[in-house]
């Protein structure tokens, strides 16, 4: 009795919605097919949260639409490669050298004005001129200052596998560690680069999935040290400020103190160049350059915009004798990873 | 394509030879239909294959390596694993709330099946957040004194997890199966003097072994196609090392080289559960009035059985809800931005909606011919859509983003390739749904709408939708459940600026801000609910498969 009516009631709802979503696929369909062009697309590898406020600034000073495509690093140079010739991409912006380095050895990118590339020192973009660093990350050894007094932590990471740190994480598919490993082959060469990994493995070293859970786990006492990038403590701080880590720098010009760039390179080929130029002028210019320093944490790379007080500056660390476009070949060092079984 | 001779007459699920004559081989139409959804299906192999053989010499000692043996082991080790875990706490569960008198069968009817609505790698992120290293579980007992905990990481970590996200595919499989089995062969059993376990042993469970089967089939290709838990979980698998190989290398080749072997390891659970299938008739006999089945008395077991229902729901769906919310209570304000989730909201149910309706429209061709012309050409049909749901997102993603950028470049980014790559990944939910309900179709309802003088379109617009509706409906749900749950395809394949909850739990938990995704999840979790407790009344009412 009542039972069919509201049975009747239920299929009557049901094909309703059913009406209704096939309305909305259409209009999504179609909507889609004569959505509006922007001025230029940008394939971002760069968090959302982190770059996402900086869009209207950009789209403000240079009067530009801009769409921007958020996604993984390296998944994103992976679809430019993929697309061939026909990428939307106007302008790629990744967080790692070595991910510049790969789209910039498959002759994805486009010459940068020299005008601009000036404002960047020489050793934080590619020599060709086709890409730019934008912003700085120093690698560093994160400690807990109520477990590690930071004067018994070692000079040099060579010697952190038989220093007796305690117990030590890292993240062998992060990004920024294989652009590290990369750097150490480059200085090392392939056989000094795997004896530091295998004394690594044998020492213990716990492997995490990215930097911050290294960084929770090290205030958190479940490991004593990790390898990190210098700009999550802040980061967190801003979330906790009473979180117990502090960042350790390798010094006398260690490769542990490596400093890799977060960067853009024009897409070539792509009719966007114009657009995409104004873009990267903006982004070295001193509001976008003030913004990588307050709100992201990282160094400034144009001269005159200071990083924030509580780092060191980017003088003061030696960081390696090292051409970051030496840190290109990647793959030679996911083969050396993947030889010692860490990934 | 079948020659008339080919067709098997004495198939009992065919149409009756009067009919059967007029359309000894299936319709052209049908047939182009479903050839051009193998088709596309096919594209991700193709890919494969492309940037295999592209960069064989660098490929091949790679991929045949003592490591490569170890992938593989872990794999197949943890999907047989997975597997037999979920039939022993599924096929219990579905007897349970079918066949006995435990207390509040109706909530546990609705609850049980909803850990289907955690995305694996936000549940992974819960997990470790309670029971992991210095979780919530382990800071409360080590104050209470306990110092050895076990390891969350590595094989057990990810097979517990993945049992408890999974075990639902074969809890309403087998359920639906129990609720469609005519009671006469148990009242018999019974009346033969055997026991209520010996009935169900040896009577009921033979009779169980298609639906749990097709569980099962959905259990194996999850796990060795889920990338969530065994990354965060740290488990090497085979969709782990892909990942890595793209992430950190833009290293297509070795990637692909991987995926094929994966895509090999499909093809075997696939052969394997048609094994399942072909032993079985999936007919009842008789499908007018059956008895109410007779209800099992637990007696002192009531009790413990029910304990064990709240234990399964604690872990699978109370213990990340739970996180969720401390996490949304206790995280950061510092950077909760509330903003964008409206807009993801519409793109997740949009975009889940659409690839719903996309993949029943889809599944038809292929579930009738699989159906009605059972011939060979129709059973590779058939299994070959099951290909999609082995592949790990990124594969998919990238072989369009491969085939749409240079053939296709007015589609590319477009919502609706998003949908086609979707309906590519999830249609064997719409697949085996469509094809259950076809089943239960009497044939000689159709004869006599063709014998009227009906046409055969007119016959199925007429008869066959109608009687398959909740079938389809139960399909549809599944399929929406998976899409707003996907989350490379969205990123690498959806129009630029597209956003859903997915993504936006991706981008908090990629930059570790867990209060960030706390939001997001409760919601994709509440939304995905919904339909899921439509799914059990469904299924409690037509009692048919799921699969």
């Amino acid at each position: 009795m009542g039972r069919t009516n509201l049975e009747t009631t239920r299929r009557t709802l049901l094909k309703a919605a059913a009406v209704a979503g096939a309305g909305v696929a259409a209009a999504r369909v179609t909507g889609s097919v004569f959505a509006q062009d922007a001025d230029l697309v940008i394939y971002c590898g760069r968090n959302e949260n982190l770059v996402g406020a900086l869009i209207p600034d950009i789209e403000a000073a240079t009067g530009l639409t801009l769409d921007v495509r958020y996604g993984n690093t390296a998944e994103l140079a992976a679809q430019i490669l993929e697309e061939g010739d026909n990428s939307p991409a106007g302008l790629y912006f990744g967080q790692d050298a070595g991910a510049l380095g790969a789209l910039a050895k498959e002759g994805r990118f486009a010459a940068i004005p020299e005008e601009t590339l000036a404002k960047v020192e020489e050793r934080f973009r590619s020599p060709d001129g086709v890409w730019t660093g934008v912003s700085g990350r120093a690698r560093v050894l994160v400690y807990n200052p109520n477990v590690t007094d930071p004067a018994t932590l070692p000079a040099s990471i060579h010697d952190l596998p038989t220093a007796e740190v305690g117990s030590m994480g890292w993240a062998p598919t992060n990004a920024s560690f294989q652009t590290y490993v990369t750097a150490l082959r480059v200085v090392d060469g392939e056989d000094g680069a795997k004896s530091w990994l295998e004394a690594m493995i044998d020492a213990g070293t716990e492997v995490y999935e990215g930097n911050n859970p290294i960084l929770t786990a090290v205030a958190e006492e479940e490991i004593t040290v990790g390898l990190i990038n210098h700009y999550y403590l802040y980061q967190a701080r801003k979330e906790n400020p009473e979180i117990s880590a502090e960042n350790y720098y390798f010094p006398n010009g260690d490769i542990g103190s490596l400093i890799n760039v977060a960067g853009v390179g024009v897409i070539a080929g792509s009719g966007q160049e114009d657009a995409a130029n104004l873009v990267v002028d903006y982004l070295l210019g001193e509001e976008a350059q003030t913004y990588f320093a307050q709100e992201t944490s990282e160094y400034p790379l144009v001269a005159g915009i200071e990083a924030i007080a509580d780092l060191p500056p980017i003088e003061s660390l030696e960081s390696p004798d090292l051409d970051l476009t030496e840190l290109d070949d990647l793959e030679g060092t996911i083969t050396l990873l993947t030889e010692v079984g860490l990934i | 394509m079948s020659s008339p001779g080919l067709a098997d007459n004495t198939d009992i699920s065919s149409l009756p030879d009067v009919t059967k004559r007029r359309t000894t081989s299936p319709p052209l139409p049908l047939v182009l239909a479903a050839s051009a959804i193998c088709l596309a299906m096919m594209i991700p192999i193709v890919y494969l294959m492309v940037r295999t053989i592209d960069a064989w010499d660098r490929v091949w000692p790679l991929i045949f390596r003592t490591r490569t043996a170890d992938i593989l082991w872990n794999t197949v080790s943890l999907a047989v694993a997975v597997s037999i875990s979920t039939l022993l706490i599924a096929v219990p569960l579905a007897w349970f709330t079918t066949r006995t008198d435990l207390p509040m069968a109706r909530m546990w009817n609705a609850i049980l099946p909803l850990p289907l609505v955690i995305p694996s790698y936000a549940g992974a992120v819960a997990m470790i957040g309670m029971l992991g290293p210095r979780g919530i579980v382990q800071k409360q007992l080590s104050a209470a004194g306990f110092d050895w905990f076990p390891n969350i990481y590595g094989f057990g970590g990810s097979w517990l997890v993945l049992t408890l996200f999974t075990y639902p595919y074969v809890f309403l499989s087998v359920r639906g199966a129990l609720r469609g089995l005519d009671p006469a062969s148990e009242e018999a059993s019974r009346s033969l003097g055997q026991g209520p376990y010996h009935t169900f042993l040896y009577c009921v469970l033979p009779q169980l072994r298609p639906s749990i089967g097709a569980g099962l089939l959905l259990v194996s290709l999850y796990t060795i196609s889920d990338f969530g838990v065994v990354t965060m979980l740290r488990f090497e698998t085979f969709t782990r090392s892909i990942y890595t190989q793209y992430r950190a290398a833009f290293d297509r080749s070795l990637a692909a080289g991987l995926g094929l072997i994966l895509v090999m390891m499909a093809v075997g659970i696939l052969l394997t559960e048609a094994r399942f299938q072909r032993k079985a008739s999936l007919y009842r006999v008789e499908s007018g009035a059956a008895r109410s089945p007779r209800v099992q008395i637990l007696g002192r077991w009531k009790w413990p059985v029910f304990m064990w229902c709240c234990v399964i729901s604690l872990l699978g769906l109370g213990l990340p809800i739970g996180m969720f919310i401390y996490w949304l209570a206790t995280g950061t304000s510092a950077g909760q931005k509330l903003d964008r989730l409206p807009a993801a909201v519409w793109g997740s149910l949009s975009m889940g909606g659409s690839a719903a309706a996309a993949a029943i429209v889809v599944a038809f061709p292929i579930a009738i011919l699989a159906v009605r012309y059972r011939d060979s050409w129709a059973a590779i049909y058939e299994r070959w859509a099951y290909l999609g749901f082995a592949l790990p997102g990124i594969v998919i993603a990238l072989s369009f983003v491969f085939v749409g950028a240079r053939f296709l470049p007015s589609l590319y980014q477009t919502f609706a390739f998003l949908v086609i790559a979707m309906v590519i990944r999830f249609l064997p939910h719409a697949v085996g749904a469509v094809k259950s309900a076809l089943l239960q179709v009497n044939p000689n309802v159709l004869h006599a709408s063709r014998t009227l003088g009906k046409s055969s379109p007119e016959t199925e617009m007429r008869i066959t939708v109608p009687l398959t509706w909740s079938g389809v409906t139960t399909g549809a749900i599944l399929v929406f459940l998976g899409a707003m749950k996907e989350l490379p395809i969205v990123l690498l394949l959806a129009p630029t600026g597209f956003r859903t909850l997915a993504t936006e739990i991706w981008s908090a938990t990629d930059g570790g801000e867990f209060g960030r995704a706390a939001a997001p999840a409760l919601i994709l979790i509440g939304l995905s609910m919904i339909p899921t407790l439509a799914l059990g009344r469904r299924i409690a009412e037509s009692g048919q498969h799921v699969s």
